[in-house]
This record gives structure tokens, sequence and C-alpha cells, in this order.
């Protein structure tokens, strides 16, 4: 539970140092009238859409720090057995990296107003992301055609636990890809969707962050820990 | 009273934030049934809540009549039983607390309590809405699967959860784990709105520390809830794995009626980790706004300001991020390592020093406040009387030496329901007397109400005191009869009859609750737009019951904070949060206190 722990600690102290300078010498007993008021009364300057995005990427942090968590703390278990990662893995952290940098480059282009930069931009990180969607489905079926579906071992079963909700996240994301690149195919002009850009933008870095933490944790996984030493004792309980 | 002109050039100008556009919905269905505003969903979340929540009610009632009265009802075998046991507790936790205090009171309150004309993503709080009645449809439907729902407690813990021989453990699980998810799916687009309406949707005027501290409550609870839900998610779905593809992550090699099954090397203790990194910050999910509520009804029912406003402030704050790291205070009988009993047993101490502030706080609250006994009032001081009370036995169990001969025994059963049924419900009927007038502009009927409170008080003791007792004598708890033991005396049978008898009876008076809410929609007297002379904005706007937009063609401006209340000086006893600053306070800058 460390590495969640270290996320909410995170999560924790962001919110309670923002509140804290929201809060603190302020006399709220006092009459003051809107205007005189201190640093940090007012809301973000930004969108809220954004705020939005952020808080939700608070949320799926803790999602995915729970999940390592989970990884981790089943790995002490006396039947853990290694993953053998598929190579297509590498492929596919390919296909999202380039993605990824397609985002960026539609981000630059709608910052300087250039159309049909967004335009080619949003469709190479449409087809990226497609690709590296396909070829998860492409690595699943390898190694349930090897013989190592869910309930093969444990480090399987978190690969596709882990390789699914990464995926789903990333439907979520090309669901408002769809919406914005309908919007550009109807001719739109770059300010109507230069935000939707800025925010895709903003969550495909996250999922490629994310899924490059889930691809090292996989690769880097140790054979198998000693099974139950005193440290564990809180996982393994008293009688193993 | 409605908002102040601001034509004096002294005053502020009317908000400078830009204006959302709200949709315009034409027909009744657009407007009351797919409705994308905030206050309908909030309507809509609090009758779906309590209407899962009667029965969870029922289930209570069934649950002692079998122990009031073993061997006398015929249709309650063990399994049912366990069934009541289980369905009642997440119902209750889950899909009315959680559900009626952010979903309802949150959506109801938030925008008009800051000032502003909506959630700022009205289109998810509608689906948000739309997913939770789903998923409570798919729990009902557990009741009707074969094999029933499922009966393996509320904290369903592996490996019994799924194995045979547990009630449900076809199907009843499966759908109570998929409900599960949506709920948080569904909790997640609301809560995502609770929070970015705190932070963005604020009027003018209207800084973090001029909310009331009910805003704060909620907004405190939904941040603890965005982050603890993913862990009961991701168990509820690696659970669903083990259940359906027969993954191991939670279910050890073992043998189940003579038969080895499939399943290797998964850890049951890792379930309860995961389950109780949700299940604790989930008490103060149901808590924070508790206390919130209460601040603000103690407050305007004593007409006196909160005493130690930024306190019980950091106290929200403080509980809310020690609430992270109590959780393996309810696992000191799965076994672990005496250092980190030690390490949980002193962070549970700790939080109990935000807490008692805050207790201090509300009964200096009261100390020589001008207190109307109106019915809010009486719910809110009953609260603190059963809060205490459940938080000092909280205190005994958080030891690891005590919680361990006591954890089986009923005295947990009373520890919690104390603390944290009866105190968040008697804030929720507060919080609907209270409110009621603002979302129908009648009064719900006050002698109906008292009767209703004193019935609910007296009778919640009358339960739950003696069962505290019936935890010392050593009556375990999930058992379906209790019989031939030697250490259980007969009286402790026949305090089992009492407290069934006064449960029956608590749980009859609701239907007189019921029936004011009813009857006073269409009979109560009608309130006025601010029938207990409170300061907070919700009061303030121009139709009771608010329209569309709340506050009518200029978001109000706001100059004080909420708890100007018997300002020495000033006209009324009390000053709304609009208006602007005057000679009548004395002066500009006057302190009110």
């Amino acid at each position: 539970m460390t590495t969640v722990l270290l996320v909410l600690v995170t999560i924790m102290a962001t919110v309670v140092w923002w509140l804290f300078r929201q809060t603190i010498n302020v006399k709220p007993w006092v009459e003051r009238r809107p205007g005189s008021e201190l640093q940090g009364d007012v809301a973000f300057s930004l969108p809220s859409v954004k705020v939005g995005l952020w808080v939700f990427l608070a949320v799926a942090t803790s999602l995915f720090a729970l999940l390592i968590s989970a990884y981790y703390m089943r790995m002490a278990g006396a039947d853990w057995t290694t993953l053998a990662v598929p190579q297509g893995l590498w492929l596919n952290t390919g296909a999202l990296i380039l993605s990824s940098v397609a985002m960026q480059w539609t981000r630059v282009s709608a910052r300087r107003g250039q159309i049909n930069g967004v335009r080619s931009g949003l469709i190479a990180a449409g087809v990226f992301t497609f690709c590296f969607l396909a070829g998860q489905l492409w690595v699943w079926q390898q190694l349930s055609a090897s013989g190592y579906f869910a309930a093969a071992n444990p480090a399987n079963a978190f690969f596709y636990l882990l390789t699914a909700l990464h995926g789903l996240h990333i439907l979520g994301g090309l669901w408002v890809w769809v919406r914005t690149t309908a919007k550009v195919a109807r001719g739109a002009e770059v300010g109507a969707v230069r935000l939707s850009v800025e925010l895709c933008t903003t969550y495909w870095h996250y999922l490629l962050l994310v899924w490059l933490v889930l691809f090292t944790l996989l690769l880097t996984t140790p054979p198998r820990q000693n099974s139950c030493s005193p440290d564990n004792f809180a996982v393994c309980g008293p009688t193993r | 009273m409605s908002y102040v002109a601001h034509d004096e050039t002294d005053f502020a100008r009317p908000a400078e934030i830009e204006e959302m556009e709200l949709y315009h919905p034409k027909t009744f269905i657009g407007k009351y049934i797919w409705s994308q505003d905030a206050k309908v969903i909030g309507v809509q979340y609090s009758i779906t809540a309590i209407a899962v929540g009667l029965v969870a009610l029922v289930l209570s009632g069934l649950m002692r009549l079998q122990l009031g009265f073993p061997h006398t009802f015929s249709f309650i075998n063990p399994s049912n039983y366990l069934q009541f046991v289980t369905m009642h507790g997440m119902i209750m936790v889950v899909y009315l607390l959680t559900a009626l205090f952010l979903g309802g009171f949150g959506n109801y309150l938030i925008p008009l309590m800051i000032g502003a004309r909506d959630m700022v993503f009205p289109y998810v709080n509608m689906i948000s809405y739309w997913i939770y009645l789903f998923a409570v449809l798919l729990l009902m439907a557990s009741f009707f699967v074969p094999g029933g729902s499922t009966g393996a407690g509320w904290t369903m813990y592996p490996p019994q959860a799924i194995l045979d021989g547990t009630p449900g453990a076809q199907w009843g699980i499966i759908l109570m784990l998929v409900s599960l998810a949506f709920f948080i799916i569904g909790f997640t687009m609301g809560g995502l709105n609770y929070v970015v309406t705190v932070l963005q949707a604020r009027t003018r005027g209207m800084t973090m520390m001029r909310l009331p501290l009910t805003i704060w409550g909620i907004f405190m609870a939904t941040v603890l809830a965005l982050l603890a839900f993913p862990a009961l998610f991701v168990s509820c779905i690696m659970m669903t794995l083990d259940q359906a593809l027969g993954t191991s992550f939670f279910l050890p090699a073992l043998v189940s009626k003579g038969q080895l099954l499939d399943h290797n090397g998964g850890s049951p203790v890792l379930f309860q980790h995961l389950f109780w990194f949700f299940g604790h910050p989930e008490v103060y999910i149901v808590a924070l706004p508790a206390f919130g509520i209460v601040s603000d009804l103690i407050s305007v029912h004593a007409r006196k300001n909160i005493f130690g406003y930024r306190m019980m402030v950091w106290a929200i704050l403080i509980i809310g991020g020690l609430s992270f790291v109590v959780w393996a205070h309810h696992m000191y009988v799965s076994g672990m390592n005496p250092y980190f009993g030690f390490f949980f047993a002193t962070t549970t101490l700790i939080i109990a020093v935000p807490t008692a502030l805050k207790v201090y706080n509300w009964v200096l609250t009261l100390w020589r406040g001008d207190i109307h006994f109106t019915v809010p009032m009486l719910f809110a001081i009953g609260f603190i009387f059963t809060f205490v009370n459940g938080g000092l036995t909280g205190l005994f169990l958080g030891n690891v030496p005590i919680d361990i001969p006591l954890s089986k025994t009923m005295f947990v059963v009373a520890h919690f329901h104390m603390v944290m049924a009866v105190s968040p419900v008697l804030v929720v009927f507060g919080a609907i007397y209270h409110w009621y007038p603002k979302v129908t502009g009648r009064m719900l009927n006050d002698s109906m109400g008292k009767f209703h409170f004193w019935v609910t008080f007296i009778g919640s003791y009358a339960i739950y005191y003696p069962m505290h007792y019936l935890g010392f004598l050593g009556v375990p708890r999930r058992y379906y009869a209790v019989e031939n033991i030697d250490f259980i005396p007969q009286s402790a049978h026949s305090l089992n009859v009492a407290i069934t008898v006064a449960a029956l009876i608590v749980g009859a008076v609701q239907v007189v609750f019921l029936y004011n809410l009813v009857w006073s929609y269409f009979k109560g007297k009608p309130s006025g737009d601010n029938p207990w002379q409170a300061t907070t904005m919700e009061w303030q706007t121009a139709h009771t019951p608010p329209t569309h937009g709340n506050f009518g063609k200029e978001l109000p401006v706001v100059y004080r904070w909420a708890y100007d209340y018997s300002v020495p000086g000033a006209q009324t006893d009390f000053i709304p949060q609009n208006q602007p600053p005057s000679k009548s306070t004395g002066g500009n800058e006057a302190k009110s206190q």
C-alpha cells in the first residue's frame, strides 16, 4: 500500500496546500467588500473543464496507484511467476508515444491558429491511438492463444486487468477525440476546438505516462520474491 | 428577502463571472425527468435514496424479528438472515447515506449556497443520476435472481463471498459487485461536478472562507470519495474476475465441499486492505457532510455565529487527511505485525482530536445562544448526543487489545450504528426539516415532526444502548440464532426481545415522517422565502422554490460570512450574506463578534 499512500499523500498535500493559501490569516467574520479580496480568493483562472480534467486525473491516478499497490502485494504470494512480456508491447508503446507526439503537435498548431495542422495532427494522433488499441488486442490474443489467459497465473491476470482498464480510459479519450475531429471536419474555426485539443493533449500525455509506468512495472518485476518475510507480515497473515 | 439592488457606486458591481449557458427545458419530461437542473437532480437522488433506504429498513426489521423471536418465523432461514444483514448494510451505507448526502443534498445545496446558477457540468450531472438509478435497480434485481442476493456480509470478504454455500455466491454477488462498480462510475461523474463547482462557480465575494460549513463538509467528503472509491472499484472488478474467469487475485488454494478448487495463491487479506482503504474514508464521506450540516443547523437555530469557524474548517481537512491512514483498524483480527497495529491504533486515536474539537465547538455555539427548539434543532442536538456516544466507543475499539475480544460481538454493531447510522440519519432528518420549505415552499408539520424526533431519538437509544451490554456479555454478531450457549444468560434473550420491540416501533414511526412529507407538500403552512431567518444564500433567492437559474437576472454579490447572527447593533438578528455593509452594522469594517 506504500505506492498508493505516497500518491494520496501527494494529492492531499496539494489540496491542503491550496486550501491553506485560501484560509490562512483570513478572518471571515470581518466584513470586506468584493474587490478587496486577498490573493487566491477567486476561482482558478482556468476554464472549468480544465479543472474538471485535472480532478479526474487525480481520481484516475488513485485508481492506477491502487492497482499497482495490489500488484506488489499479490507478488508476495508464493505462486508468483513472472510474466513473459510479449514483444508486441514494444511496438504498441511506440504507437502510443507517436500518438502523444501528434497530439502535442496538434496543440502547438492550435495555439498558432493553423487549422490544417490541427486537422492532420488530430488524424495522426487518432490513427496511432487506434493502432495502440488494436495492438493491445493482438497481444491479448497472442497470450491467450499460447495458453496464458487471465486465469493462467496471477501475473497474467494483472496484465489483462491493467491493460483493460488503461484501454478503457483511452477509449474514453477517443470519444472526445471523435467529437473534436468531427467539429474540425465540419469546418470549425481553430478557436472553437482549441480547448478540446488542449484537454485531449493533457489526457493523452497522462495516459502515456500511466502506460510507461505500467510497462516498466511489467518489465522490471523480479521473478519471485521471498514468499513471506516478517516485513510483509500484514500481507501474508499469521498462518504462513 | 431578495437580494439588494446594486445601484450605489459604493457597492460592488454584479458578478463578473461569465454567465453560464443554461439549458431550457420545454416539456414536463425535460423539466422533471431528464432534467439537467441540479435542484431537480438533487430531489431525484433524494427520493431514490430514501426509497431504497426503506427497503433496507424493512430488512432490518426482519433481522430484528429473527433475533428477538427465533424459531417463530418460517420465512426466515439462516440464508435469508445473512442476505438481510448484507443488503441492509450495503444499501444503508452506500446507496442511502452516500447518495443522499452527496447526490441529494450536494446537488440541491451546492449551487444555491455558493450563489451559482447550476453545477458546472449539468449534462454529466444528469448522467450521474441515471447511472445511480441503474445501479440501484441492479442491486434490487439481485433479490430475484436464482439463489437470491448475496449473503456475504456488507464487507463481502473473499473467499467465502464467492464460494458455494454462501447465499447468492453465483448471481447475487456478481450483481452486487457490478452494481457497486456502476455506482462508483456514476458517483465519480457527480463528484467531479461538486468539486469543480465549489472551486469555480462561487459568486463574487464568496471566498472559500465564507462558505457555509455545509459546503465545506460536502466538498471535503467528495474529495475523499473521489480518492477512496477507486479502491472499492478495483476490488469489485478483481473479485468479479475471480468469480467469473477463475483468476486468483483473492482466492487461495482451497478445498470446498471436498473438491480442490482451481484457485491458487490469492490473498484474501489483499481484498481486506483494498476494501477498508475505501471503507474507512467511507465513514467520513458520510460523517463530514453531517458535521457541516449540523454546524449550520445549530448556528441558525441558536441565532449565534458558529464558534471557531476556522477551526471547524481545519478540523474537516485534518479529519479528511487522517481518514486515509487508519483503515487497518478494521483488520486487527486479520492478523498483522504488532507495529502495524500500534501505528493504526495511534492514528485512530489521533483522529479523535479534531473530532472532539468539533463537538466542543458545537456545544460552545449552543452556550448562551438564543436556542429555538425547532424540529431541525432537536435533531441537531440529538446528533451531538448519539455522536459523542458512538465516538467514545470508537476510542475503545481503536485499541488493539480491546478490539480483539469485542470485534465479533454486538458491541461493534452498537458502536457503528450509534456513530455511523443513527448520527448521520438524525442529521438527514434535521436537514430535511430545515430545507424542505426551500424545496417545496411549505413547512413540514411541526407536531408530527416533534413526535417523529422523540420516538426516533429515544427509540435509537432503546435499541443500541442495551446492545453494548450484549456485546460485553459476548453475544456474537452475524449469528442467525444464539442458543444453548452457557455464557449467555436468559436475560440477554429478554433484552433481545426488548430491542426488537423498540426497533419495530422506531421503524413504524418513520411512516409518520413519510406521511408528513406528502401531507405538507399539499397542505403545509406556506413558508415564505426565509422561514428560519437564515443568512446563507439559498434563503435569499427571489422565488421559493427557486426557479431554474436560482437567482433571477443577476447573480448576487456576497459581502460577509455565513454566520452573522445576533450581530450587536444590527437591526435584525441576522444579516444575509448578500447584504452590503451599511451604517446599521456599525460601519464598514465592523467586527461582528
